[in-house]
């Protein structure tokens, strides 16, 4: 079974999560005294197939940083399964645990803070080679990480005359391309993608866009793609996975999700859109009131204050999520008692 | 049509900033023109110039800023040369701004119900304790704030992004203003949030009937709230049309760039159409079109001349040899 000639199958999970759950602990006072706990994550399944980009949608502070993070082990969950390529990574320790990150990636949202002022794109991109070894070859090491370096640059759309700079010489959209050749450069499978594009602008977020979708293609990548902004998710995504307060309330194929959305959060946040289209302009239905804290979550269903169509059961018991059929699943006490 | 006034007609702007490296031309030959109970759009990327637009008006340009030619008239007065005390008074009670930030805007110090009193109280010469009150629980329902005496004894701390946000368009609509500038107002802005926000300043818009800059580089705000849409680039407005013909007949080439470089819910493609490079850098000055080098339609000319802004259809203008004669073009 451990032949690599096998063509990639969409229909394989690569990773798979099982309810994840990750409280913080918040602290008062001069001795810290733990007065609660932020249910940042709190029972969150999914997996990301082989050749697939999964869509992690929701409001800020829903959770979706800290489950990218928890996969990766970049945060300890509380509790929680992670398989990876059906290793279950939190048993993992030492070498394991290294071998493992290798194929494991992640690009933060801010082109700014996530890479060292101080040294040079080329030691940026080949940090990877310092922890975890040059890469393979029977060359002389160091040519052979100077030639990945260069394979790499070049991959995501710079050239090798940029290696020596320093980051602020650098465009964000630009600064996004190297942050996302560091995490190629040690050849993973998996990549989680939190909020790549959100700080840049239309026109660079539309070249950035279209290199994450190439290099895919061309790599055979998976994706864990975290967005706040569903179009953009909608645009990267086969399916789709819906957050709101460290629950996952809805997780569809794509062109299911954005056609028939069952949760009437989904329904809110779609509606929500402003749509650059003056035609389709309409009453906009939306959503009232804030997301409670995540300290103190809702009893019942946790959108259920915000909830039109809300009923008693709603305030008193959590709804589990169902699949509905066509790879579609959704946690509503509405949708779950046709 | 009857004959619409104008409130505020900006020609020939022109803000620059004089940095030891150089001088960058933030603002290069505005014109524009926003009429009564208009909500007219600013969109365009990252230092294109929309809120130093917006700052030129108000006459706010950080140093080492400063206009250094053309014209702003409000309702007919002079804007760039009126002295410091009137254009003061313009701020507080002719021209308010709301902006991305509030943190920025409301004083961290200072209870929420005592900010408003003091800009209500200022401007409505109203001074007595319950009357006041009365005054400033009246401007936080407006806003759709549902607890308004709670909020009242609140530090802005104590607010959420949505909350302040509200906060300060009441605190910018307590004036009764004629002309409201909103840079990027729900940028910071969670969607669920920022579809409230924006339908409450489209609400009462209209019903105070004051005019509205509404600046922001998300093309869906502008489609959804506004009149008319000005496209920034580089300092220069390209394009400048009701938003309706600028959708459907975008004729500069960034905007056409622009409109089609948006991921489109529901729209399934494999790739975005790219505006290829990036912004020029400000430094330098143009000869000719700043988006010569991104065009893919860009002729010999446009390095050479700058385009004249040519009005192409009734209330369309465009900035662009394409447009403007002389060079080939099907119109
Ligand atoms: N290191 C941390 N310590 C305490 N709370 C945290 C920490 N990281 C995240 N949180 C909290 O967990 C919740 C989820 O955060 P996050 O995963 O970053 O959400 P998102 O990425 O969806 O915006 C938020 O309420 C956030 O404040
Ligand atoms: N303090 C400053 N010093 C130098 N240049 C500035 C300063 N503030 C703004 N600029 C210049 O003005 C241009 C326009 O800025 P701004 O109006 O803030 O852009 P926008 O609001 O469209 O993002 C920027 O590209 C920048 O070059
Ligand atoms: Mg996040
Ligand atoms: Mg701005």
């Amino acid at each position: 079974m451990d032949n690599d000639a096998m063509p990639a199958s969409l229909s394989e999970p690569l990773i798979q999560v099982e309810d994840l759950v990750k409280f913080f602990p918040v602290k008062k006072g001069v001795f810290g005294k733990v007065v609660g706990h932020v249910h940042a994550v709190d029972g969150v399944s999914l997996s990301v197939m082989r050749g697939e980009t999964l869509g992690l949608v929701g409001e800020s502070g829903c959770g979706k940083t800290t489950v990218g993070r928890a996969i990766l082990r970049l945060v300890e969950p509380t509790s929680g399964k992670v398989v990876f390529d059906q290793k279950d990574v939190m048993k993992l320790t030492g070498r394991e645990l290294r071998a493992m990150r290798k194929r494991m990636q992640i690009v933060f949202q801010n082109p700014y803070s996530s890479l060292d002022p101080r040294i040079t794109v080329e030691r940026i991109v080949g940090e990877g080679f310092a922890i975890h070894g040059p890469p393979e070859g029977a060359k002389d090491p160091n040519v052979a990480r100077r030639e990945r370096i260069h394979v790499l640059i070049e991959q995501v759309g710079l050239s090798h005359d940029h290696l020596s700079r320093l980051p602020h010489e650098f465009s964000g959209g630009q600064r996004q391309r190297i942050a996302l050749a560091r995490a190629l450069a040690l050849d993973p499978d998996f990549i989680v993608l939190d909020e790549p594009t959100s700080a840049l602008d239309v026109s660079v977020q539309a070249q950035a866009l279209n290199l994450l979708k190439g290099l895919q293609a061309k790599l055979g990548l998976s994706y864990l793609f975290i967005s706040h902004d569903l179009s953009v998710v909608g645009h990267m995504s086969d399916r789709i996975a819906v957050m709101y307060l460290g629950k996952i309330v809805e997780l569809a194929p794509a062109d299911v999700f954005l056609k028939h959305a069952m949760h009437p959060y989904t329904q809110a946040l779609i509606a929500s859109i402003p749509i650059p289209d003056p035609k389709l302009r309409s009453e906009k239905k939306g959503i009232e009131g804030e997301i409670p804290s995540p300290t103190n979550p809702p009893k019942g269903c946790r959108f259920n204050p915000r909830c039109a169509l809300a009923m008693g059961v709603c305030r008193e018991t959590e709804p589990e999520l169902i699949d509905i059929g066509n790879g579609h699943f959704v946690a509503c006490h509405k949708v779950g008692r046709r | 049509m009857s004959a619409r006034k104008p409130v505020l007609e900006i020609r020939g702007l022109r803000t620059q900033f004089f940095l030891r490296e150089g001088i960058v031309t933030a603002l290069d030959g505005i014109d524009l023109t926003i009429y009564e109970n208009e909500s007219v759009g600013i969109v365009g990327e990252t230092g294109c110039g929309k809120s130093m637009t917006a700052y030129s008006i108000l006459r706010l340009v950080p140093h080492p800023g400063r206009i250094t030619a053309g014209s702003i008239k409000y309702k007919g007065i002079e804007l760039t040369t009126l002295d410091l005390d009137r254009m003061r008074s313009v701020r507080g009670t002719e021209i308010s701004m709301i902006f991305q930030d509030a943190s920025t805007a409301l004083d961290p110090v200072f209870t929420v119900g005592s900010q408003l009193d003091e800009v209500i109280s200022l401007h409505q010469g109203i001074y007595e304790k319950v009357a006041l009150e009365k005054k400033v629980v009246e401007a936080l329902e407006l806003v759709r704030i549902a607890a308004p005496k709670e909020v009242m004894e609140m530090y802005p701390h104590e607010l959420s992004g949505g909350m302040k946000q509200r906060v300060m368009i009441a605190l910018a609509l307590s004036c009764s203003p004629s002309m409201l500038i909103a840079d990027e107002p729900t940028t910071a802005l969670d969607v669920t949030i920022q579809g409230q926000i924006l339908k409450l300043l489209k609400a009462l818009v209209a019903k105070t009937g004051s005019s509205m800059m509404l600046i922001t580089h998300n093309l869906g705000i502008v489609a959804e709230t506004c009149d008319r849409i000005c496209v920034m680039y580089a300092g220069r407005i390209v394009e400048d049309a009701e938003t309706f013909e600028l959708f459907e007949h975008p004729r500069h080439p960034y905007t056409a760039g622009l409109l089609t470089a948006f991921p489109k819910l529901g729209e399934k493609k494999d790739e975005l159409s790219v505006i290829k490079g990036t912004v020029p850098d400000l430094m330098n000055p143009f000869k000719g079109c700043p988006f010569v080098d991104r065009c893919g339609k860009a002729m010999d000319v446009c390095s050479k001349h700058r385009p004249s802004r040519v009005e192409i259809s009734r209330g369309h203008y465009v900035s662009c040899h394409l447009w403007s004669g002389g060079e080939p073009s099907d119109g």
